[in-house]
């Protein structure tokens, strides 16, 4: 029973915060762009180096080195956008598409230019599991933080997109671009917005991942699928919708490796991000819309 | 005093000329109707005026200032708000949240406004929480008019604000059309149930094949033979 929490329960739960991060920013950007951003796990990676970066010249903790990486990463998001898709902005979607499938390369080879393609730790050392109840429960105080980090990032967004007028006026947009421009709201600042958000929740999704394995140039690549089938499952254009669904596919995941019958792992461990993919195509032939009624095109 | 005017406009989609010299008016403290048969560009009429397509001859003027061809971000700040025919409410946003996006572009404190539009909407007040996607056709119409009414424009535009729905709540909408109006705000509403919305009319024009056919007081085309035959079901 604890061993089924310790070690297959409490790691799907943290591996689902950081898809959650990831597939929340996914989904807002289509929701308010209209197009699928590969682009997407690219900036999560570049912002896991940066904060790499920013602790070797500072000697902050990740997280706290993370922030100046959010607003770095927020900078150059913006700027990409209106080098890269604001020129496509009435074309057709499959351009844009193209224009971040290209971003995503191009982001990737900048950052083997400048560090390499060897992957590293971005926290060093082993870290010991603390013990609660007595020992019965015990994971490591990393995976605390991730999920804490998770939570109040959630909230944050919740509380922008809720309660804000620019957090409004973004679900405006995403409802009905050609009403919010009849409203009178100002769609370009709407989506700089929306950059600035992706932007920080992805290096904050990538900063977790780091932190939880290391830091490697093809880490956001390998997140692409499950942040998909993440946004999908939850509907897409829906974030919170997308939260859950990150939540879903992290846990199944790694409870697909548990050996449910017999004593053999279920699912070879080696094929549980099949999961995500298994999960994302019975969603699009069951039910496309996702679980919250999102966007189908 | 003049509040709008188009003034000999041609306008279309593209290469597609849609209006040829149409000329309309609405005066202070009037309702103005357009009626016309289906495809006749009475809503390419109304999108004229928002800059949601190019005018190609002719002016829109308000009050005293040409807004020809003003990009609908602007004509909204200038106090003109438009209700689309289709899609005028933001479905996934609950009532309020509509009526707060129809605020957008003011920057005082408009709660004292969301209480009247609330009084002017009663069963609006009760659902505020409710997403708009989830109301009847006849209250959407009414976010839709609210969210516009938040501005407190000059002229508010509306494209058949009766469109599918049932007679009672069809009465209803011409009825809070009059009370808008009453309250001071000038009106030029797109209508295909002709007999009703001339009723209500100070003034009318008829359009056909992106023409002005007709024009006069509401009672005026009621009487006109031709447009009895056309709108009004009446023979001969
Ligand atoms: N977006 C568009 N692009 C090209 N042509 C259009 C477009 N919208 C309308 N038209 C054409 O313009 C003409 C006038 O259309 P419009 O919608 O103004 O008619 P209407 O009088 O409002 O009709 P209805 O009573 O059906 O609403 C029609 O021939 C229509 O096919
Ligand atoms: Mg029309």
């Amino acid at each position: 029973m604890w061993e089924f929490v310790n070690f297959y329960f409490i790691p799907g739960l943290v591996l689902g915060c950081i898809y959650a991060l990831g597939a929340l920013g996914i989904s807002l950007t289509f929701g308010i762009l209209r197009f699928a951003n590969f682009a997407h796990g690219e900036i999560m990676m570049l912002g896991a180096y940066f904060t790499f970066t920013i602790m070797g010249l500072t000697g902050w903790h990740p997280l706290v080195a993370a922030l100046p990486s959010m607003a770095l990463a927020a900078l150059l998001m913006l700027y990409l956008d209106r080098q890269f898709f604001r020129p496509f902005r009435d074309s057709p979607t499959i351009m844009l598409v193209i224009a971040s499938f290209g971003l995503m390369l191009m982001i990737r080879s900048a950052v083997w230019v400048f560090y390499g393609t060897q992957s590293k730790p971005l926290l060093r050392g082993f870290q010991r599991p603390t013990q609660y109840l007595d020992g019965a429960i015990q994971f490591p105080d990393k995976h605390l933080w991730i999920f804490l980090t998770t939570i109040v990032i959630m909230l944050a967004i919740w509380y922008l997109l809720t309660r804000t007028k620019i957090g409004k006026a973004m679900r405006a947009v995403s409802d009905s671009p050609e009403l919010a421009k009849l409203t009178g709201i100002p769609v370009e600042t709407v989506i700089r917005a929306t950059w600035i958000v992706a932007a920080c929740s992805a290096v904050a999704a990538g900063v977790l991942l780091a932190i939880d394995s290391q830091l490697d140039s093809l880490m956001g690549f390998k997140m692409l699928l499950p942040m998909f089938a993440s946004a999908i499952l939850g509907g897409i254009g829906r974030p919170f919708g997308a939260v859950l669904g990150g939540l879903v596919i992290g846990v199944a995941e790694e409870l697909s490796a548990y050996p449910w019958i017999g004593v053999e792992p279920l699912l070879n461990p080696a094929y549980k991000t099949g999961m995500a993919f298994a999960i994302m195509v019975v969603m699009l032939i069951w039910r496309p819309s996702g679980l919250f009624k999102g966007r189908v095109f | 005093m003049t509040v709008l005017a188009l003034e000999h406009i041609d306008a279309g989609y593209g290469d597609t000329a849609i209006l040829h010299d149409i000329s309309l008016q609405v005066e202070r403290g009037e309702i103005v109707v357009v009626i016309g048969p289906n495809g006749a560009g009475k809503s390419t009429a109304l999108k004229s005026v928002f800059g949601l397509l190019n005018i190609t001859a002719g002016r829109v003027v308000l009050e005293e200032s040409e807004i020809t061809n003003t990009p609908p971000e602007q004509v909204v700040r200038l106090g003109v708000c438009y209700v689309p025919q289709t899609g005028n409410v933001f479905v996934n946003l609950s009532v309020q949240e509509n009526l707060e996006m129809g605020a957008f572009v003011r920057s005082d404190d408009f709660r004292p406004r969301l209480d009247e539009i609330y009084a002017m909407f009663p069963d609006l007040a009760e659902k505020r929480r409710q997403p708009a996607g989830s109301l009847s056709g006849g209250q959407r119409q009414m976010v839709a008019m609210g969210k516009a009414l938040m501005l407190e424009p000059k002229i508010l535009l509306l494209d058949e604000p009766t469109a599918g729905l049932s007679p009672k709540y069809r009465g209803e909408i011409f009825q809070t059309v009059k009370a808008i109006n009453a309250t001071g705000v000038p009106i030029l509403m797109v209508e295909q149930n002709a007999k009703q919305a001339l009723g209500i009319a100070d003034r009318a024009y008829v359009l056909v094949d992106g023409e002005n056919r007709h024009t006069g007081t509401g009672p005026e085309l009621l009487a006109d033979q031709e447009v009895a035959r056309m709108f009004l079901g009446a023979k001969g």
